[in-house]
Formats: structure tokens, sequence, C-alpha cells
């Protein structure tokens, strides 16, 4: 598909995401979306995302394949580069975590591009990766502060989280300021793909859709919070009943919250299929997560068949004669 | 399966993780909150559902009018004139903090920062 197909598509598909609840609210389908349909998709989460990682570890690594940016460990006079070429599991967690936490690969990022002459220059863009750390990291904080419908007494520290995010107390409700950040960097991340021609070509639905989605599910969010209010006590017994496995039901939550909870339904539905996997597969990435140590151990590909082999002194011995009366050099006589 | 030893912990730790929400409550959901209402007034200066909704932006709003624009009058829909004050108004048929404000506030762990400016009334509980 090309990009306008596949951006029109996407939107097409979150389009008919947000229809389906409403359509189904008016028809009376609370119980449907509220109970049966986030059951199904958190049960398809977890199957889904366990099913992949054991996939995964299915298939063997057998030779050591890190990406490395730096001086192997070799002679104790040359200095090694413990982060960017690490030998030994002390290397690889620090490596990994740096990764994980920090997207320092991402901070790697860098981009060709010609100048006058034309001459080829390389630059550093870091633009992807803040992008990349606003939108996680906001993420990750919005879903914290959900915890507030999932726990009771709720705990001090979502209650810390939602005193740092809304510390500019703007308004009532406060403010989040990760609620805007979340859907600015899901708006960096689609203007990204659209307006760089390299990148537009190679993307697909399944780019364009996880980001329509997550736009739709922040944006249904902050719409509920700040303009269209539902009753939040409400919603908590909603909340609370599916988290304690005594469904209920209450009347007249306002349908906005549905298209909300069907859309995170999908969210987590689609999870396991989709790119969106990589939050597990950022651990299992071969080339971040093994030690470069290919020339202190042998490594010994698994798949090896047994080879039969013929070595030389079954060979002499089977043609000593032959070789003895042709003249041919032989290393035992008899 | 390879690395068995490391694909397992990390399986039981990312389902631990995740399914916080299911195993901290104990299979035990909090009762709802129910605020006491007033006995003496049937009605608020809105109605019920928008009271339940959006009283915080009215408040907000009423604050700002009284400190940055020193009114103190407020007309309802009904034409009917309200005092705007949060001690004078709301709390003559709301009388319980307690009771009321934070019944509904600490169900859903909201920590409204009327009291940082406003004193509490002191209350036996």
């Amino acid at each position: 598909m090309n990009a306008s197909r596949s951006i029109i598509f996407s939107l097409v598909a979150v389009g008919i995401l947000v229809c389906l609840p409403l359509i189904g609210v008016a028809a009376g389908m609370t119980s449907f979306f509220g109970v049966i349909v986030p059951y199904l998709a958190v049960a398809l989460f977890f199957i889904g995302v366990v099913a992949r990682v054991v996939r995964w570890a299915r298939s063997p690594v057998p030779f050591r394949i890190p990406t490395t940016c730096g001086q192997q460990k070799s002679f104790n006079w040359i200095k090694p580069d413990k982060l960017d070429n690490p030998w030994d599991n002390k290397g690889v967690v620090l490596r990994m975590i740096l990764e994980v936490l920090l997207f320092r690969s991402l901070f790697r990022n860098s981009r060709m591009e010609f100048y006058e002459g034309p001459k080829i220059r390389y630059a550093s863009a870091k633009w992807l990766w803040l992008g990349a750390i606003v939108f996680h990291y906001s993420f990750l904080v919005v879903l914290l502060r959900h915890l507030r419908f999932f726990s009771e007494p709720v705990s001090s520290l979502v209650h810390l989280l939602e005193g740092v995010d809304g510390f500019l107390e703007v308004g009532a409700p406060r403010l989040y300021i990760s609620g805007l950040a979340l859907l600015a960097g899901v708006a960096f991340l689609f203007l990204r793909r659209v307006t760089i021609p390299q990148l537009k070509y190679i993307s697909l639905p399944s780019d364009y859709f996880p980001l329509f989605l997550i736009f739709a599910i922040a944006a249904t969010g902050v719409l509920m919070r700040y303009i269209y209010k539902v009753d939040i006590v409400s919603v908590k017994e909603l909340t609370m009943g599916l988290a304690t496995f005594h469904p209920v039901v209450p009347e007249g939550i306002g349908s906005l919250f549905y298209i909300h909870l069907f859309l995170v339904s999908v969210l987590f539905a689609y999870f396991p299929f989709s790119k969106l996997v990589h939050m597990a597969g950022v651990f299992l990435s071969p080339t971040r997560n093994l030690p470069n140590n290919s020339r202190m151990v042998r490594h010994i590909n698994p798949w090896n068949y047994p080879v039969k082999v013929h070595t030389y002194e079954e060979y002499e011995d089977e043609f000593r004669e032959k070789m003895i009366e042709a003249g041919l050099p032989v290393e035992k006589k008899e | 399966m390879y690395d068995s030893g490391k694909i397992i912990p990390g399986i039981i730790l990312f389902v631990g993780l995740f399914t916080f929400p299911l195993w901290s409550n104990l299979g035990k959901a909090a009762p709802a909150p129910k605020p006491e209402l007033p006995k003496t007034e049937k009605v608020c200066v809105m109605d019920a559902a928008f009271m339940k909704t959006e009283h915080m932006v009215l408040l907000n709003d009423w604050r700002d009018k009284v400190v940055r624009e020193a009114n103190r009058v407020w007309v309802g829909p009904d034409g009917k004139e309200y005092q705007m004050s949060l001690q004078n108004s709301c709390m003559q048929c709301h009388a319980s903090k307690t009771k009321f404000c934070d019944q509904c506030h600490n169900y859903a762990g909201v920590k409204p920062y009327c009291w940082e400016c406003h004193l509490e009334p002191k209350e036996n509980m």
C-alpha cells in the first residue's frame, strides 16, 4: 500500500473502532463493551505476549551477534569499551539498562544529507530519540496514573506521581502534563513519518494504525477528563469490578468512556501481534543482549549434524602399501 | 526452549507486574461511596448530574470570579442569586467534609487543592 492509502486505511480502521462502542452502547450492550471485551483483550494480551516470547526463545542463537561500537577486549594495554563492546554479563546488563530506559541506540541515530557540491555529510539526528522518550515516558506516567482506578485505597506513589504531573495546578480538574505530552509525542511520531520522504515510502498501515489508535486513546482520555466529563465514581466501580472479578456495570456512564475502554481493549488485544510487542522484544534482541566473547568462549552450533571424518592416519592405513609401491612418502613405514 | 533460566523468570516477572491490579485487591472491591446528602435542602445550585461531573469546574470558576473580579454574586440557571463562597454557600448544606466531599474524593483517589487555602472544618470523627 502506498502512503496515502495506508493513512486512509488506518484512519478508517480507527474510525470504525470508535463507532462500534458508540453504536453498541446506544443499543444497550454496556456489559459487552464494559466487561466481556476488556477481559478478552487482557487475556489475549497475556497469552499472546507469553506465546511470542516462548516462540522467540525456541529459536537458537548459536553465535554471538552483538552490534559492537567500541574497542573489543584484547590485550591488557588496549583499553576496551565496556559498554559498547561488552564481554561479560555485567557489561551486557548495563548496556541493556541504558538501552531500555534511555533508548541509547536511538540517541546514536544519524542522518545523511547532501549539501552544495553535492557533498555527503552525516549529522546527528536526535529528534527521533527525543520524540520517543517523550512518547514512551508520558505513556508510562499515564498508565501508572490509571492505577487509581484499580486499587482502593490508592497508593501514595500514584498520588505522588499525580502531584508531580499536575504541579502546574492549572484549572480543576488539574491539568496533567503527561496527557498533553503523550498527544504531542504521538503527533510528532506521525508527522515525522509523513514529512520525511524516505520514511513515508517505507511506512505501512501497521505503522500508522497504532499511532492513530494511541492518539485516539489519549484524545478520548483528555476529552473525558477536561471537557465531556463522565461520572468518575461509577467508572471506578466498573474498573474495580473488573479488577476483582466481580464485574458490575453501573448505569449512566457516558459513551465516551466506553469508546476509551474499547480502544484500550483493542490496543491490548493488538499488542502481541504487532510491532508494539517490541516491549518484550527489546529484552530478546541478540544484537544487544549478548556479550561479545567469541574469542574467549567456543560457541558450538546446536544443530550441527555429526560429520563423518576420515583422518589422514586412517587414509594412510588404508593405502600404505600402494603409497610405498608408488614411492610416496608415508609417516609410518609399517 | 533456550535460555529458560532467563526466559521463565522474565515471563513470571512480566505477568506478576502487569497483573498488579488483579492481585493487589485480593478479589475484594471496596464498597462504592455514599456521600451524605443534606436533609434541609433538596436542590443544589445546579442539577445533580451536572454537579456530579462538573462541580470542580464550577468551583474553579467561582474562585476566579471572587478572587480576581471581586464578584460574589452568581445567578443560577433558574434566576436565583447565590453567594459564591465555599464556606458560606456550599458548606451551609454540605456541612461535613468527611461525610460529603471526602467520600467520593477518597474513593476516586482525588486530592483537590481547595484546602490548601480554605480552612478545613474541624470535625470529630
